[in-house]
């Protein structure tokens, strides 16, 4: 029994005494030997490619042992507990154009990978056309863990609980991808598989997303329902957006995307049919929380049970469709 | 597996490591470099007790490899000091009894600096949203609030 050898030996003996004290015999390699008993990041191979095409390439020829990696906020942790264990992390965050974001009348917005949540909160002209997209970045996590965060990455891991995720696809979000064969667009509507399961071929690199320009009278809300009033994930997101539309019976298109209650990030489309099709009144209002609730498909996981998940988008839904609808009303009179 | 040569500055001192891919920032500063002052709570990016300064923007260090850190300019706790002159944040933290058992100290004192450096007036709005990545198990917040307040007024 040595264990002089192991690093915080001091613990190891004690460990082991109170042990075999018990009867029970450890593996020494297996018994905690330093006071932080929190494991560290297995082994991999770090990369960093100068070039986008390079990435790709490498990507590519080691497709299902490298991954790519932004902030790391979410991989890390995976990582961590060892539910993820890529052989090489492919660092793209420092690559040409990752760092841009920028706002054109005629384009809308564009934000590049790399582009940390705080940056996106800060940008002026989110702050101006795309409030909503702020208010679900403020509600990720806490201000450290922003300046690492990005929504692409929040989109890339596909997590149905992705905060910034609705607002990107109520905004008809379409995404820059770079893969084996040069640049293509994807629309974000179409990314979404399954729980972390997103529409990447080998190579694949996102290197920004475009939100559609800020129709005029633009209007949002981002309702969360977390454990805490701050920084949890989400049990229920809604993320609610409306703007004045001539082409519309009722003179306003409203949309409502939920986050944590279907295995990916969901829009509802009947809620924009309801609320479409004659003028919006608190009757609508409720017919179309109810069409939200009826649309969810939750489950009962650690955080809460489906049925409370079911009642909270009924009940979030109408919050946050009743707070665009007033601030529609209050930008009309 | 590689080490990777880097060069950083870590309160305001060069210095050149060899580390290897899956080292983190923390790990780096903790064990290469005897910086104890930074904490280790969760490893997850909860609890901020692990808070730094990277190029003046807080991170949690536990999530940040040290590779990434080439080129870049750290500020730990032990760096807040200046010729043995407390910053101010400290002062008015220890003034308020915002120190109990310590753990988060460091991590809350970073969190906050960076609070002041980029909206030197907060709100205790601002102060609690700030403070929302940074958890404190004795204090209950109330004194390294008042601490906040009293060093942004300095």
């Amino acid at each position: 029994m040595a264990f002089e050898g192991t690093s915080g030996g001091y613990n190891g003996w004690i460990f082991t005494n109170l042990a075999s004290w018990f009867g029970l015999s450890y593996d020494l390699e297996e018994i905690p030997t330093t006071m932080n008993t929190l494991p560290r990041l297995p082994e991999f191979d770090y990369v960093r490619p100068e070039t986008i095409a390079e990435a790709s390439r490498f990507l590519a020829a080691h497709a299902g042992e490298a991954r790519p990696f932004l902030g790391g906020t979410d991989l890390f942790v995976q990582m961590r507990d060892r539910v993820s264990k890529p052989k090489y992390l492919v660092d793209i965050k420092c690559l040409p154009g990752m760092n841009d974001i920028s706002y054109d009348p005629s384009v809308g917005l564009t934000i590049g990978a790399a582009v940390n949540m705080n940056r996106v909160i800060a940008f002026p002209q989110v702050r101006e056309h795309y409030q909503v997209l702020a208010e679900a970045a403020q509600s990720v996590a806490s201000y450290q863990l922003r300046s690492r965060a990005t929504i692409v990455g929040n989109i890339c891991n596909a997590s149905p609980a992705g905060d910034t995720i609705g607002a990107c696809l109520l905004l008809d979000g379409v995404l820059n991808i770079h893969g084996q064969d040069g640049m293509r667009q994807e629309p974000l509507k179409d990314f979404f598989l399954g729980p972390r399961m997103a529409a990447l071929r080998k190579g694949d690199i996102v290197t920004s997303i475009q939100l559609l320009a800020a129709p005029d009278g633009l209007t949002g809300k981002y309702l969360k329902l977390g454990r805490n009033r701050m920084s949890d994930l989400a049990i229920v997101g809604v993320t609610a957006i409306g703007y004045p539309d001539q082409s519309v019976a009722s003179g306003y298109r409203m949309k409502i995307a939920l986050a944590s209650v279907a295995p990916t990030p969901l829009v509802v489309d009947r809620v924009e049919t309801i609320l479409g099709e004659t003028s919006i009144t608190e009757e609508r209002l409720i017919l179309a929380a109810q069409a939200a609730m009826e649309a969810c498909k939750p489950i009962d996981d650690v955080r809460a049970s489906a049925r409370y998940r079911r009642y909270m988008v009924r009940n979030l839904s109408l919050r946050a469709m009743r707070a665009v609808w007033e601030g529609l009303q209050g930008r009309a009179a | 597996m590689g080490f990777h040569r880097i060069n950083l500055t870590i309160n305001g001192e060069l210095e050149q490591v060899d580390v290897p891919a899956n080292m983190t920032l923390l790990e780096l500063l903790r064990e290469s470099l005897a910086l104890t002052g930074t904490k280790n709570g969760c490893a997850a990016g909860e609890c901020g007790a692990c808070t730094v300064m990277i190029n003046g923007e807080p991170v949690n260090s536990c999530l940040v490899l040290a590779v990434e850190c080439a080129g870049a300019e750290i500020i730990t706790v032990e760096g807040l000091a200046r010729d043995s002159q407390l910053d101010a944040i400290q002062k008015a933290i220890i003034d308020a009894g915002g120190v109990q058992c310590g753990y988060c100290t460091p991590g809350i004192l970073i969190t906050s600096r960076a609070l002041i450096d980029r909206n030197p007036h907060p709100s205790e709005a601002d102060i609690r949203e700030a403070l929302v990545g940074n958890l404190c198990r004795c204090t209950g917040y109330v004194r390294i609030i008042e601490g906040i307040q009293e060093a942004s007024r300095m």
